[in-house]
């Protein structure tokens, strides 16, 4: 049974690769797009960090800062 | 209608949205798996070689499907004059080029043992590859200016000219006598595959339509994090 998943009657090398190559596709683009995403987040709450108090509490005052900085640790500080 | 687009509404809904098609992508995807690798049965004809099908047909689906709507997306932010459509199309890109690449790579590996090539320059074979330029294409004319009106107009005029490659790429297998087979499924004729087939084929192409969604989302959230991140700059 298992040496019949493996070798597929002599297809196995060909299916496999083609299994492995699309989900190693998926993690290498999954892991990029989330490095992107933690990249731009980590830049987000070093300028939120740098902005001065009536900035910080007027961007506070946004729905869409609000909901950005309750996904960075600059909103627990 | 346009309102349920607003960045401001969404984000909040894209960070619930994100873990829970995650979750959905990585369950869907383990049953079709099984389904593909394991249960369903090998062809009378092709043997096991046609478990490829379970990735290519549903990777080749998708980035066509991807690319048509970045186009008619394309179509809006023209008419429309709408910046958010943009920010849309530009995040549905990535996944699509990618979907493109595996059906051509899968492709070539289904063709050495089916038609004894890797490669054929044939009507299906070419088109699916100039989708792959279309795409990237349109990916880096957001990096070849810094002017961002201009990376809008000139990434939505490459996708409006590469959806004339849409249909070529559908009926090259009907138009010209192609090594690539014709389509097995068909909405509007009669399908020609059979269900033990059909059901791992559905599968698949639902968890990498999930896929596709779980990477648009991620990449739309960064996008806007983007430009919120220039905003913080005009306080």
């Amino acid at each position: 049974m298992i040496n019949e998943i493996i070798f597929m009657n002599g297809y196995g090398l060909y299916v496999w690769s083609s299994f492995i190559f699309t989900l190693s596709s998926f993690f290498f683009l999954y892991f990029i797009i989330k490095f992107q995403l933690t990249k731009e987040q980590k830049k987000f709450g070093k300028k939120f960090r740098n902005l001065s108090s009536e900035k910080v509490e007027l961007a506070k005052k946004q729905k869409t800062y609000r909901e950005l900085l309750a996904n960075t640790s600059v909103y627990k500080i | 209608m346009l309102n349920y687009f607003n960045p401001n509404n969404t984000l909040l809904i894209i960070n619930k949205l994100k873990k829970f098609v995650l979750a959905l992508f990585i369950i869907v995807l383990l049953l079709g798996l099984i389904e593909a690798l394991v249960l369903s049965p090998e062809d009378y004809k092709q043997g096991d070689s046609v478990r490829i099908m379970y990735v290519h047909v549903p990777s080749a689906w998708i980035s066509l499907g991807i690319f048509s709507l970045i186009s008619i997306l394309s179509f809006g932010i023209l008419i429309l004059k709408n910046k958010n459509f943009s920010i849309i199309a530009k995040s549905l890109a990535p996944s699509g080029l990618l979907f493109n690449i595996i059906a051509l790579v899968t492709g070539s590996l289904w063709g050495i043992p089916t038609w004894g090539t890797w490669w054929a320059w044939d009507a299906r074979i070419t088109s699916m590859l100039l989708l792959v330029i279309f795409y990237l294409m349109f990916i880096l004319s957001w990096r070849i200016t810094d002017d961002n009106d201009k990376a809008i107009k000139i990434s939505s005029y490459i996708a409006i000219i590469g959806l004339i490659n849409i249909p070529i790429v559908k009926f090259s297998v009907d138009w010209w006598s192609t090594l690539h087979q014709p389509a097995s499924v068909n909405l509007l004729k009669d399908t020609t595959i059979h269900s033990s087939m059909l059901l791992p084929l559905g599968i698949m192409t639902a968890a990498f339509a999930l896929f596709s969604l779980l990477i648009f989302l991620m990449k739309y959230n960064t996008e806007l994090i983007k430009i919120k991140n220039k905003g913080l700059d005009r306080l």
